[in-house]
């Protein structure tokens, strides 16, 4: 009964991490553009090739 | 400078100091003004379909000085843009159609509008009731298999500080919804689940703190989640047919060139033009406004307006209207009506006047919401007065009524519609049907007569080449081919279509110029060469009755005819006979002349027909129909039959028709065939069937479970077990959906289509 007391954290720990990344991706508009996303694969350059250098902030 | 010094110099870095714009400046109704100054702009990319252009879109517009992040999206087809104060926004336009991309400025209005942000907040709530909910049920398993005593308390406490502020956080969406119907004295769907869930809750808390045997932290959360992902589904539908109605009125001009005094133009929205103001119009444009051309002459195509698929000449002194396009020359216009008072915006007007069907259509869910919210209510209150009078205990009068609360919750219910919507509209998706609202297909499967416009819907509302030239001499066609290559104009574009399938390679000629209204000419090695309207060829006029032509002459030589005409689309014919055997009654209204909407019917084999329709004329024949019990499918693609579409009872219209049209109606289909129709109608039947199975399982698991209840035999594992089931079940039920357009037997027409599930 005693591994209880550190398997539920751990089971809820994994679960809160699972929710808080989802809502990230959520957050950061990763579902905005789900067409862009699959054809950005075949593009070669980053994505940060288009932010230019300097700027300092990568959306 | 040579090219092999170009070649072997290094590639030149981009030129810091901002070239002068040579554009007019954009208005600051397009910008966005962000504290640190940086200004970011919205533009509309429309010819953007690939990873290619994607990446040519966003390094154009990344090239730029100034620009700090270009960020493009193809499934919106926008480019987002963040300008330093340092940079001009009208060299990104430059840029992008030097990069040969047509854009524009995008209104941050129409913007704001469109992203709600519900879809977002519900998606959130689901993620958070779909963690709380596994979590718990992990914990609640452990219970029903018999932990008790003080590890049974643990989970009940741990349950109880997951379950909480999950229910606190994603009950809002309904608890907000059921307030405001309680609000108003009414009540729906919403008002049951915010009960059930918050007085699960409450129970459950309470037989935490006393050490009880049950808690229902489990139900409360997993029954939010099962409701919450069929919201998600259902804004998710409404979210997608909003974003397309949204991209198909911003095709209308929303932006103008105005003329200032001192000759430079200044790009700014249309509702900011006055009166007596000038706009210039390129070839290409559509008219931002209804005006008197003062300068240039060019061909301007009124479809939009009249449903007249041939261009007509204007020169200065004529008037152009509102949404028609600008095809060959470029005209400059005063301006003679605010934005708001246009012939357009008059149709517009007219469309939205028109009562809409929709007001008094209740959606199947709404409908069961209205009987189902009185009986749950009725059968816990009644229960909790039976356990009452049977002289059992408060708390075990409690527990049953709760217990009925939570068994009862439509979870199953509301899946029911939105997955078999969600379902149909992917595979009508799959088929070129795009679903504008999900009560679009529930309307369509109550159809019993349908209604066709003709020009360009039961024929496909452009000219085709009908009698070439009766000549072996290819360089006819070659020579056609070349002068019409160039051309806007749909005779034009027919001829290259013309010439495209017969495998003729255009002639390179010299000295190609349009001239408006009349033709294209040319020189071929110096003999002069000309395409266009028969008296501008030969000086001859070609007759009233030889219908639409188009003459060709090299030089002094014979001239070569081409002969044009509005074909039927393909299977028209057969759709027609496949409504009949759906046991569908079809009539054919159009603005047309009698001659030729009779020889449509006949060859269609349409038996009502009514021709020289104006658009109130077709609104009120379906009000007729619609006072005579009928419920009305209306198809039609012009702005004339937008105030009809939206009269219908339900109304598709054609990809390929005017915007507004494609505005008003329930569905667009895409491709040359009419098949669409009878498949869309087909489709809505099976998905009304399906729903109409979701209930019977939805309810009949009620049926079962309820007296299970009500006599207090319900545990939180039965209720746990029985609404998983019964939304499953009704989930997967949903994704069985499949139909089969009825095709004619005698299997004339394309019938290759191997894709059927």
């Amino acid at each position: 009964m005693n591994a209880l007391l550190y398997l539920i954290p751990v089971a809820l720990g994994f679960g809160l991490a699972g929710l808080a990344a989802f809502l990230w991706t959520l957050r950061s508009g990763q579902y905005e553009d789900l067409e862009g996303a699959g054809a950005r694969i075949l593009l070669d350059d980053e994505p940060e090739a288009v932010t230019r250098e300097g700027d300092g902030r990568h959306v | 400078m040579s090219a092999l010094v170009d070649a072997a110099a290094p590639l030149p870095s981009p030129v810091p100091s901002p070239a002068p714009p040579r554009r007019e400046p954009l208005d600051p109704a397009f910008l966005r003004l962000a504290p640190d100054g940086t200004r970011h702009v919205e533009f509309m990319v429309e010819d953007m379909h690939c990873a290619g252009c994607l990446a040519r879109v966003e390094r154009a517009a990344a090239s730029v000085p100034g620009v700090s992040h270009a960020r493009a999206n193809l499934t919106t087809k926008r480019l987002s843009v963040a300008i330093d104060p340092a940079g001009a926004p009208e060299a990104v336009l430059d840029a992008l159609e030097a990069a040969g991309r047509t854009a524009r400025p995008f209104d941050p209005a129409a913007l704001a509008a469109q992203n709600s942000g519900a879809e977002k907040e519900l998606i959130r709530c689901m993620a958070v009731a779909g963690f709380a909910s596994a979590n718990v049920m992990l914990l609640s398993v452990s219970v029903w298999s018999g932990a008790d005593g003080a590890t049974r308390d643990l989970f009940h406490w741990l349950s109880a500080a997951i379950a909480v502020p999950a229910v606190i956080y994603a009950g809002r969406p309904f608890f907000r919804s059921a307030g405001r119907a309680l609000r108003h004295f009414t009540t729906n769907m919403d008002v049951p689940i915010a009960i059930g869930v918050v007085v699960a809750t409450l129970l459950s808390l309470y037989e935490t703190v006393t050490s009880g045997p049950h808690a229902w932290f489990d139900g409360s959360v997993s029954l939010l989640f099962f409701l919450l992902v069929g919201r998600v589904l259902d804004e998710r539908m409404r979210g997608v047919a909003r974003s397309s109605a949204a991209r198909l009125l911003s095709l209308a001009p929303d932006n103008a060139a105005l003329l200032l005094a001192d000759g430079r133009m200044q790009r700014l929205p249309t509702a900011s033009l006055r009166v007596g103001d000038r706009v210039r119009i390129l070839p290409g444009e559509r008219v931002p406004v209804d005006g008197t051309v003062l300068a240039g002459s060019s061909d301007v195509d009124r479809s939009l307006l009249t449903g007249e698929s041939l261009p007509e000449a204007v020169a200065a002194g004529g008037s152009v209207h509102a949404g028609s396009m600008n095809l060959t020359g470029l005209l400059e216009v005063r301006v003679d009506a605010p934005s708001g008072e246009t012939l357009l915006a008059g149709v517009v007007r007219l469309m939205e006047a028109v009562e809409r069907p929709n007001g008094r259509f209740v959606r199947l869910a709404d409908r069961a919401a209205r009987l189902y919210a009185p009986v749950v209510h009725a059968a816990a209150l009644i229960t909790l007065l039976g356990w009452l009078a049977l002289g059992s205990g408060i708390h075990a009068a409690v527990t049953a009524a709760v217990a009925v609360l939570i068994i009862t919750c439509p979870c199953a219910l509301g899946l029911a519609v939105p997955a078999v919507q969600v379902t149909a509209a992917g595979r009508l998706l799959s088929r070129g049907i795009i679903l504008k609202d999900g009560a679009g297909l529930e309307k369509l499967s109550e159809v019993d007569t349908v209604v066709f416009d003709k020009t360009g819907t039961l024929t496909r509302g452009r000219p085709r080449l009908a009698q070439a030239p009766d000549t072996a001499d290819e360089t006819v066609w070659q020579v056609a081919a070349g002068l019409a290559g160039a051309s806007r104009h749909p005779l034009s574009l027919a001829i290259a279509e013309a010439a495209r399938s017969r495998g003729i390679v255009p002639i390179p000629l010299d000295d190609r110029a349009e001239l408006a209204g009349h033709g294209v000419s040319a020189s071929l090695a110096g003999v002069p060469v000309r395409l266009g309207r028969p008296e501008w060829v030969s000086g001859e006029a070609a007759g009233r009755s030889a219908g639409t032509q188009v003459w060709l002459r090299i030089g002094e030589g014979p001239a070569h005819r081409f002969g044009f005409a509005d074909e039927l689309r393909p299977d028209a014919a057969e759709t027609v006979r496949g409504l009949r055997a759906l046991g569908l009654d079809a009539h054919l209204l159009s603005g047309d002349a009698l001659p030729a909407v009779a020889a449509v019917a006949e060859e269609v084999r349409i038996g009502s027909a009514t021709a020289e329709c104006l658009p109130g004329a077709k609104v009120e024949a379906l009000r007729d129909l619609t006072l005579a019990g009928r419920r009305v499918l209306m198809v039609g693609d012009g702005i004339n039959d937008a105030p009809a579409l939206a009269a219908a009872h339900v109304s598709m219209s054609p990809a390929g028709a005017a915007d507004i049209a494609q505005a008003a109606a329930d569905l667009v289909f895409t491709g040359e065939r009419l098949g669409p129709v009878l498949e869309a109608i087909a489709a809505a039947r099976a998905t009304r069937r399906k729903i109409l199975q979701n209930f019977v399982l939805a309810i009949g698991y009620n049926v079962v479970a309820v007296p299970i209840a009500v006599l207090g035999l319900a545990t939180p594992l039965i209720a746990a077990v029985s609404m998983s089931a019964s939304s499953i079940l009704v989930v997967a039920n949903s994704l069985a959906l499949s139909w089969r357009a009825l095709r004619p037997a005698d299997g004339t027409g394309p019938t290759s289509r191997g894709d059927r599930p």
